[in-house]
């Protein structure tokens, strides 16, 4: 190899990557760009997680806008359903269970236009719908039941959530667990709030009377005993500002995987 | 590079047409080529990917060390077989008097963060080695190689643990080849289908994904296994490794150069070196 086609090579080597290594970089900046205005980026995107948790919420997020949680037939329920470890109830939780959970309420504020405070009584009046989804947990276990409740788009649309909202915070009686979900999530056919089970009322257990059902994502996303929405277009505010109580205990926000 | 490296390195069964030129020049040993960069990058991403994965793998299996088969399955439920291991939460029956601290939240971000490297890593070797013509050339093995004769040759010689001849310090055996082939274009895509079929997101576009496998749980438990058989590689490979040299074919993969004797041989490790000096 002479040395004028090496220099020559060199030289076509050294632009090339120049080229190469300056369209990686403005395309990943168009992409960063474009991920936060569509809203791609989660709440937990920071450390050094951040590269995984962005790429699995921005594609599942692109990919699974509309599609349905797969739902089973009724000889597919799990008998008996499962009921997995709740923390010790609160007092605040006793007294209501021993009034029936006539008082239980769900209050819905934030960027809405008329917040309302629900009776359970108020929630069952609303056309109820069910399905037959499955709540596969974190750790590896699973169980089919059929989930009774009202959509969560039925609360929201009869709040009128302001356009700009992004979205609705959910809070457990336990002030140690709250969530979130984004709106693609909260508007989903699917995801109800939950007061029956298998025919009956959702038993203790299973997170009742109220538990917020998202089965295109994994358990600890479905919160139980829920007593309190909000609506925001920022979740910087709750918590430690990441989303939710799961990555404060090192769980991912999203858990569609 | 001086141009014979480069014909070595692609050189089939090396032989004779893979001596470096140079080799006369050196007396003792010589230094050739082995591996291209593409390679050898996505090779050690891949290793730290598999190790990461394998970990946080190993963690999240310790929260349920119990599988099944079907959709569901959970403590109430008969399993397909349990691991006797105790676990990280308190709820599953495994015997054991204690529960192991859990682990699940950084396995989760780890798992999921390592995959996507991964799969990003195998995209670039596969469509690289498609282009440069690697598994025709490398991995592919020939016609003549896959008649039970030489098969059963080869597998006996593996048996036998005997030392790797001196071709296959340039070239793949046929067995290596299979294998290779096996994990690149079988266990690989199993491993994260099985993966994503778990995924209740993934599947609610996909369901055909799990519903093939017979439910969420037979995925889960199939994800297992094949780790295993990645695992049983992975024991295999290194233990060959050994067999034909370490750090000789460590170096070749890390610097993409093999130390070779001046008959052409490549050393089994750098005291071999010397040994073959003498005699």
């Amino acid at each position: 190899m002479s040395e004028e086609t090496s220099s020559k090579l060199s030289r076509r080597k050294l632009i090339t990557t120049g080229l190469a290594a300056t369209a990686g970089v403005a395309g990943l900046g168009v992409a960063a760009r474009l991920a936060q205005r569509y809203g791609l980026i989660p709440p937990d995107h920071g450390g050094i997680y951040g590269l995984g948790e962005t790429l699995t919420y921005a594609s599942q997020r692109l990919l699974t806008r509309h599609s349905l949680a797969r739902e089973f037939s009724r000889s597919q329920i799990s008998k008996p359903p499962f009921p997995n470890e709740i923390p010790p109830l609160n007092e605040a939780y006793k007294r209501l269970q021993a009034g029936g959970f006539a008082d239980w309420r769900l209050t819905v504020n934030g960027m809405v236009a008329r917040p309302v405070s629900l009776s359970l009584d108020q929630l069952k009046s609303y056309p109820s719908q069910s399905q037959i989804t499955m709540v596969q947990c974190e750790e590896g276990w699973s169980y089919i039941a059929e989930w009774m409740g009202v959509p969560l788009a039925r609360v929201l649309e009869l709040v009128e959530v302001h356009p700009q909202a992004k979205y609705v915070v959910y809070f457990s009686i336990d002030p140690e667990w709250w969530d979130s979900i984004d709106m693609a999530d909260a508007l989903h056919p699917q995801t109800f709030l939950t007061y029956g089970m298998n025919g009956g009322e959702l038993p203790v257990g299973n997170g009742g009377p109220l538990r917020l059902r998202v089965p295109r994502q994994i358990g600890y996303k479905n919160v139980k005993f829920i007593t309190h929405l909000t609506v925001t277009d920022n979740l910087k505010s709750f918590g430690k500002g990441l989303g939710s109580a799961s990555p404060e205990g090192g769980y991912a926000w999203y858990a569609g995987i | 590079m001086p141009d014979g490296r480069a014909a070595c390195y692609h050189s089939r069964v090396g032989e004779s047409a893979c001596l470096p030129s140079v080799a006369s020049a050196v007396p003792t040993a010589t230094v050739t080529a082995r591996h291209s960069a593409l390679v050898r990058v996505t090779h050690w991403i891949t290793t730290l990917c598999f190790f990461a994965l394998l970990v946080s793998g190993v963690e999240i299996v310790i929260s349920h060390p119990r599988f099944y088969w079907g959709e569901t399955g959970n403590d109430l439920t008969p399993t397909l077989f349990k691991l006797p291991i105790p676990a990280s939460r308190n709820l599953v029956p495994t015997g054991y008097g204690y529960v192991l601290p859990d682990q699940n939240g950084w396995s989760r971000y780890l798992h999921f963060q390592s995959a996507w490297i991964v799969i990003f890593t195998g995209l670039l070797y596969i469509v690289s080695g498609l282009v440069t013509g690697h598994f025709r050339k490398n991995l592919l093995p020939d016609g003549s190689d896959l008649s039970w004769r030489a098969l059963s040759t080869s597998i006996r010689g593996h048996l036998r643990f005997q030392r790797p001849s001196a071709a296959e310090a340039w070239s793949y055996n046929v067995l290596q080849r299979l294998s290779y082939l096996f994990v690149i274009f079988v266990l690989f895509p199993f491993v994260i289908w099985t993966g994503l079929a778990m995924s209740p997101s993934f599947v609610s576009v996909f369901p055909a994904t799990v519903n093939v496998l017979g439910g969420q749980q037979s995925a889960r438990t199939l994800h297992f296994f094949v780790t295993l058989a990645l695992v049983a590689f992975l024991v295999v490979h290194v233990g060959m490794i050994v067999l034909a040299g370490f750090w000789n074919r460590v170096r070749a993969m890390i610097t993409g150069t093999m130390i070779t004797s001046r008959a052409g041989a490549p050393l089994a490790d750098t005291n071999a070196g010397t040994n073959m000096e003498r005699t």
